[in-house]
């Protein structure tokens, strides 16, 4: 693995990567990720995805790339490229399955053997941001994932949580794997925080609210923001549609692009 | 196979298959000889586990292909409903890296005891007993940070270690996916027959087409499925009444699906703060908001499901 790096591998021209972690499932991992991209993307950084959720990978869906091919060129698997400009690149399990309702059933080892290839066959090319996006939990992807980037100095994670005291719970276990396993912690997003009602503007907290606030404090890592219930950014990562671009009005935008602008500001001060 | 070494020769069948050690690929392992000199460890388990689970008349199997779907919530509320009406029911929640069942329940900070017959599990009221990895750990910072066969072995200890007593339902929470804890949890108990799986899912795309996989699977290794539950299927504003579809059902949403499987749809659950807010406090949301939507949704699927075990086994 280290001979890899020194050698360069296919990581070597990717100038920081970053990993979207959560030990608490559905609280838009995935959603964030892909909007982190999409933001990087607006402010001219070539950005790729790499999506290690074997059981349940979303972003192809989320980028609108459901039914593309990955390659084999000389450097390895060549990815999936969302845009004709070729400014995200992705890669992902969903390319890889004959049909999309097949269950990849597999035990650790086999998927331990699958994220070692998506860290070192991909021939991402010349990339500013590296996004990772991982399943929940803290096992096998997590441990893999980590271990096979660690010669690449990854920049660190951005954690993901809901409110509630629940989810909560389950990212300070994460939180905890961070530090086990050596990997800095970007900041913290609070997701799902708040939800106005679109005919009154009434606002109810239907997952509560500020326990991610709360946990950043406690924990003292940087804090990223709430991102609100936003039925205009649920629609947009159904339809595969770049929620950015097209509802730069609506109540999420200012926190994806404020996290999006952390993110760079932390990128600058480290290269 | 969680038993392949990660250097074990092409077609391993796996250190603790019946075939271990005897089969083709064998042949030339530096570990032949212990494989085939020790006894292959689930068999032996899987007998121990059979003696355990005959005790207990229904076994439950909460699933999604989908994190944050509200399995756990469904799990300790369907636990709820049925010890509310007088069965003796037991609670293990296998999501060994986050178990969330410990906080939903108000039991954290129990810890397990161990006693001549196996581990006694935490007790909620007399008929409500309850199974953790949650109450193995020391404080709420600790991460389970441990690869599939860890995981699997936790598992296989708590089926087989468990004291539950006699049991009218079990119902085992999971974590999302298709790996190592379904796997593991449905190879212990296919031999002593499992009633079912419920499927949980929130209507939107995105979390169905993780759902539609967990139908695969469950088709693939054989498990039958009770019904399909939707939840967080709109939200009505307490202010203005209005419906908003926070999680849109772009595809038609669970019905859908269901349709095209053939598969029942259990019912529909909407979104209620306070479901999220009496798990946060431990409480059950059942004795907290009486007959709101919510609430009423929760018990009908129970009575399906309570018939589904009753007619089928």
């Amino acid at each position: 693995m280290a001979a890899a790096a020194q050698d360069g591998g296919n990581l070597a021209n990717v100038h920081h990567i970053l990993l979207v972690l959560s030990g608490k499932g559905g609280v838009g991992k995935s959603t964030i990720a892909t909007q982190i991209a999409l933001a990087l993307r607006l402010a001219g950084k070539k950005v790729g995805i790499l999506d290690v959720d074997l059981c349940g990978p979303s972003i192809p869906r989320m980028l609108n790339a459901m039914n593309k091919e990955v390659h084999q060129c000389d450097g390895g698997w060549v990815p999936v490229y969302v845009d004709q400009e070729k400014t995200i690149s992705l890669m992902s399990i969903g390319f890889l399955l004959e049909k999309p309702d097949d269950a990849v059933v597999w035990r650790g080892p086999k998927k331990n053997a699958m994220i070692n290839q998506f860290v070192n066959d991909v021939a991402w090319g010349e990339l500013d941001f590296l996004i990772v996006d991982t399943p929940p939990g803290t096992s096998d992807e997590h441990i893999s994932t980590v271990n096979a980037l660690q010669p690449y100095n990854p920049m660190g994670a951005v954690l993901v949580t809901t409110p509630q005291a629940v989810a909560v719970g389950d990212v300070r276990r994460e939180l905890t794997f961070c530090k086990k396993v050596g990997l800095p912690v970007v900041g913290i997003v609070e997701n799902m925080s708040g939800f106005v009602c679109p005919t009154c503007s009434e606002c109810t907290n239907i997952f509560s609210k500020g326990g991610g606030e709360e946990l950043a404090r406690h924990s003292g890592v940087p804090f990223l923001g709430c991102v609100p219930l936003d039925p205009q950014l649920t629609l947009s990562m159904e339809y595969g549609k770049d929620f950015l671009r097209e509802f730069p009005q609506s109540p999420a935008y200012p926190a994806l692009t404020s996290i999006a602008r952390f993110i760079l500001d932390k990128a600058s001060e480290s290269s | 196979m969680a038993d392949v070494p990660e250097d074990a020769p092409q077609h391993c069948p796996g250190t603790t298959s019946i075939e271990a050690g005897k089969g083709s690929a064998c042949q030339g392992c530096p570990n032949q000889a212990l494989c085939v000199s020790t006894p292959p460890g689930p068999v032996l388990a899987i007998e121990e586990i059979n003696e355990k689970m005959s005790l207990v008349k229904h076994k439950i199997l909460v699933i999604s292909g989908k994190g944050g779907v509200g399995k756990s919530t469904f799990s300790a509320l369907l636990a709820h409903n049925l010890a509310d009406e007088g069965k003796q029911v037991a609670l293990l929640d296998v999501d060994v890296c986050g178990p969330s069942i410990p906080k939903m329940m108000g039991l954290e900070g129990e810890q397990v005891h161990q006693s001549g017959s196996g581990w006694s599990p935490v007790y909620l009221e007399d008929n409500l007993a309850v199974m953790s990895v949650g109450f193995l750990l020391c404080s709420p910072d600790d991460a389970v940070i441990w690869r599939g066969p860890k995981k699997n072995g936790m598992i296989q200890q708590f089926l087989r270690d468990v004291d539950w007593g006699e049991v009218d339902y079990l119902i085992v929470d999971t974590p999302p996916g298709t790996s190592d804890e379904h796997l593991t949890v449905v190879q212990y108990l296919s031999a002593s027959c499992i009633d079912g799986a419920v499927i949980i899912t929130t209507p939107q795309e995105v979390s169905l087409q993780d759902v539609r996989k967990e139908i695969n699977f469950c088709r693939k290794v054989k498990l039958q499925i009770i019904g399909v539950v939707e939840n967080m299927s709109g939200f009505k504003c307490p202010n203005c009444k209005t419906e908003s579809h926070i999680f849109p059902p772009t595809t038609g949403g669970a019905e859908q699906m269901c349709s095209d499987f053939g598969i029942p749809l259990l019912g529909k659950i909407p979104l209620d703060p306070a479901i999220g807010k009496s798990c946060d406090y431990g409480k059950s949301y059942l004795a907290e908001v009486q007959d709101s939507p919510g609430v009423l949704s929760y018990r009908n699927i129970t009575q399906r499901i309570k018939e589904y075990c009753n007619t089928n086994h």
